[in-house]
């Protein structure tokens, strides 16, 4: 790791609005494990993506060079981003741009108000973004009599039903057809009353929703993909050209997007278009992407503004451990393989990103001593199917043990009571720290075996164990431990040979 | 050969017959077999679980009672296990700022094997039946575990051993390569996320007709043995060390008859010894 000075501030400022849960993980996680419905919906849809991705990835020879590529370009980012800010904000400028810089989601938010209100407008139309989701843009809007409307299928579902996404790609992933069908005859004014859970009817009843809307916005809100600082260019990629009809129609595109989006040059995305597109929705090609550069006179938007956000973003590039987590894409790759995303869904972590990168990403973001977010880190089985997924190659599973020793260190300090886990930690480590020790304890087995009665099975434990036998056994230890064994046997030998 | 022997503390413990059945394949291929006696535990489930304080004695006592032995190559007969000695020990020794600890941390994983990658890649083991007389004549299917075939990419290793065991019949497990819900702490600290990975790994066990599931980590086979049990299945598990170690004359438990999986454990157990 270099040791180079990034500029970072010394106290880091962490990041504020969705990106905290309310609840420990696993009280939520248990909450949603009991939705019958919201599981049999998950696992039917991540089955088909991961399947889909499998299948599309093999076609490319050279798929762990691309990742190795795309991994280096954003380690080198990380390496240079202020440099690469500045270089990106005069390109941008140049070409009639205009750039804010937003600490946190409060600066964010205010920026993006003032600049509908300087509109003169009091709706707008959004085109999908997770970091207008994590600032809690569209919340925001509405306390203060803006109405923004999601113009992505799934994202326009989700907000209609006055739900939150549960994953960053397909946010309505926990909903089938005959729920959305409801959704709409429910909340959509103009809506065919006979309307079938058929998709292309639900397609064609979005559609004919979101076109006034399309006409009638002198606003649009957008995300970006990358952002390209030799030529001060953005981009936005998706599947339904909803994005491309509020990049283009509107007379203002306000664009929020995370300062970690940077890429140096255009050449660049050459490999990020070919992982992107596969990782995500395992397609080779995305159906829509959208590049724009400043403003163009009679074409497109004539007032083109770009919100950089902070929120927590330099706190996790100045930890060395963990910065790597910004080298995220949002394809969802990592999501849709992990095991415990697949049984619990994204409303479990809290945050606006969930999964495995969410259990990193939250966490750094917003420093691991908030308290709920604390939990991230651990649900995960460290299976490690999230980071061979991973189209940039972040360690998820390192960063994840790194947050845990990060937690673990920062309640030492405290003057809390340890906890039943750190007690037997501690305990652990002593008898673990010694072949003697630990043949002493193991003297102990035949107690072990005494416990578990005559069908040699331990059916319930105590203290923080006892989770272990709500759904499992334990077998019986046996009466005698290896060591033991091998020292018998030796001895045995030795005096057979002395014989 | 001259070859160091980690029995991990899991199968020191919990399992001992899956380290006799190690230094049984081992001894039977004319290898001499040292047991390291200092040796106590990885460090893994201090690591995983953040506790790197405490971490760091168990990782300091592995690195010495393996550098107190002469000795060519260690072996365990654990993924997770070995995976920890190679990617942990020098990551830990490297955080607390041990250079020292971390050269000795690099030199002891270099060195050390998982189980199958030594028979595959350094003894050359290639048919089980041939070479070790390895005899279990029953159907079985075969989980493998994470660490091993993610983090030491142990590929088919594994199961390409067992194919090769005389009379076995080796049935696919759908979506193999799904965790089984263990994780170490995990299991305590998300117990119903983990249960519930556990309950789809069991049912497609289940689905495989087979009664007995094969792997290479104790305590994974741990794990999916304690939920198959309480679910009062009748399908057991086995290490593949014990399957390899297995021949006609000592035959390793039959399917059902492993401790801890089957009521009727004894009765078939006597009828396993024909």
């Amino acid at each position: 790791m270099s040791s180079t000075y990034l500029g970072m501030p010394a106290v880091p400022v962490y990041g504020s609005g969705n990106l905290h849960t309310a609840e420990p993980f696993p009280v939520a996680a248990r909450r949603e494990l009991d939705n019958e419905q919201l599981r049999a919906n998950l696992g039917h849809a991540t089955h088909t993506i991961r399947d889909k991705r499998l299948r599309v990835v093999a076609e490319l020879p050279d798929w762990e060079e691309l990742r190795e590529a795309g991994s280096a370009t954003k380690a080198a980012v990380m390496a240079r981003l202020p440099e690469l800010l500045e270089q990106f904000e005069e390109n941008f400028t140049a070409r009639g741009g205009v750039i804010h810089w937003a600490r946190d989601a409060a600066e964010a938010n205010e920026i993006v108000r003032d600049l509908i209100r300087d509109a003169g407008a009091d709706e707008v139309v959004k085109v999908k973004s997770m970091a207008t989701q994590e600032i809690g843009l569209n919340e925001y809007l509405e306390e203060h009599g803006i109405s923004a409307f999601e113009t992505d299928l799934a994202e326009l579902i989700v907000q209609l039903d006055h739900d939150k996404p549960s994953h960053i790609l397909v946010p309505a992933i926990h909903k089938n057809r005959s729920q959305i069908r409801d959704i709409f005859l429910r909340e959509m004014p103009d809506v065919d009353p006979n309307l079938t859970d058929t998709p292309a009817r639900l397609a064609e009843a979005a559609r004919l929703h979101l076109r006034r809307k399309f006409l009638s916005a002198k606003v649009a809100i957008s995300g970006a993909n990358f952002a390209l600082a030799d030529t001060g260019t953005l981009a936005v990629v998706e599947s339904e050209g909803n994005g491309r009809m509020c990049l283009t129609l509107p007379e203002t595109l306000i664009t929020v997007m995370g300062v970690e989006k940077l890429l140096p040059s255009w050449t660049d995305l050459e490999v990020f278009m070919q992982l992107l597109p596969r990782s995500s929705t395992g397609e080779r090609m995305n159906p829509y992407t959208s590049l724009w550069t400043g403003v163009t006179e009679g074409d497109g938007p004539q007032n083109v503004h770009l919100v950089l956000l902070d929120n927590g973003r330099s706190a996790a590039l100045a930890d060395e451990r963990g910065r790597s987590a910004l080298h995220c894409i949002r394809c969802s790759a990592c999501m849709n393989v992990c095991p415990v995303y697949e049984r619990t869904g994204g409303h479990a972590y809290g945050s606006t990103y969930p999964g495995p990168i969410g259990a990193i990403l939250s966490p750094l973001l917003t420093g691991i001593t908030s308290e709920e977010n604390a939990s991230l880190p651990y649900a995960s089985s460290l299976c490690g199917a999230c980071y061979d997924a991973c189209p940039v190659k972040i360690n998820i599973p390192e960063i994840l043990v790194h947050l845990r020793s990060e937690d673990v260190q920062s309640r030492r300090g405290t003057k809390k009571v340890p906890g039943q886990m750190d007690v037997a930690m501690k305990a652990a480590s002593w008898m673990m720290g010694s072949g003697r020790r630990m043949a002493l304890v193991e003297k102990a087995l035949p107690l072990g075996k005494l416990a578990a009665g005559p069908d040699r099975k331990i059916k319930k434990l105590p203290g923080i164990a006892a989770g272990w036998t709500r759904s499992r056994d334990l077998p019986a230890p046996p009466a005698q431990s290896f060591r033991d064994w091998w020292a018998k046997e030796h001895e045995d030998t030795a005096s057979k040979e002395q014989a | 050969m001259k070859i160091a022997l980690f029995a991990t503390c899991i199968v020191d413990a919990m399992y001992p017959s899956t380290a006799r059945a190690t230094v049984s394949i081992l001894e039977r291929l004319g290898h001499d077999v040292v047991f390291p006696a200092g040796q106590a535990c990885c460090g893994q489930m201090h690591l995983n679980s953040g506790y790197f304080t405490e971490a760091v004695p168990v990782v300091r006592n592995h690195i010495e009672a393996f550098e107190a032995e002469e000795y060519d190559v260690a072996v365990a007969p654990s993924g997770s296990c070995v995976a920890s000695v190679k990617h942990q020990h020098a990551m830990l020794a490297r955080s607390v700022g041990d250079s020292d600890l971390e050269t000795r941390a690099t030199a002891v994983g270099a060195r050390t094997y998982e189980l199958s990658a030594l028979l595959t890649d350094v003894l050359g083991v290639t048919d089980a039946a041939a070479q070790l007389g390895s005899w279990y004549p029953h159907r079985i299917t075969y989980h493998p575990s994470c660490h091993g075939m993610r983090l030491l990419r142990l590929g088919d290793r594994q199961a390409n051993l067992l194919r090769t065991v005389e009379g076995l019949e080796l049935e696919p497990l759908p979506e193999a390569d799904q965790c089984c819900g263990f994780g170490g702490t995990f299991s305590l600290k998300n117990a119903d996320v983990s249960s519930a990975m556990l309950a789809d790994k069991n049912a497609n066990i289940a689905a495989t007709g087979a009664q007995l599931c094969s792997g290479g980590d104790a305590s994974c086979l741990m794990h999916i043995g304690g939920g198959l049990s309480r679910e009062g299945s009748g399908i057991s598990t086995l290490h593949f060390a014990e399957i390899l170690a297995s021949t006609r004359e000592h035959p390793a438990p039959p399917p059902g008859a492993v401790r801890g999986g089957s009521r009727s454990a004894a009765r078939l157990a006597g009828k396993g010894r024909q």
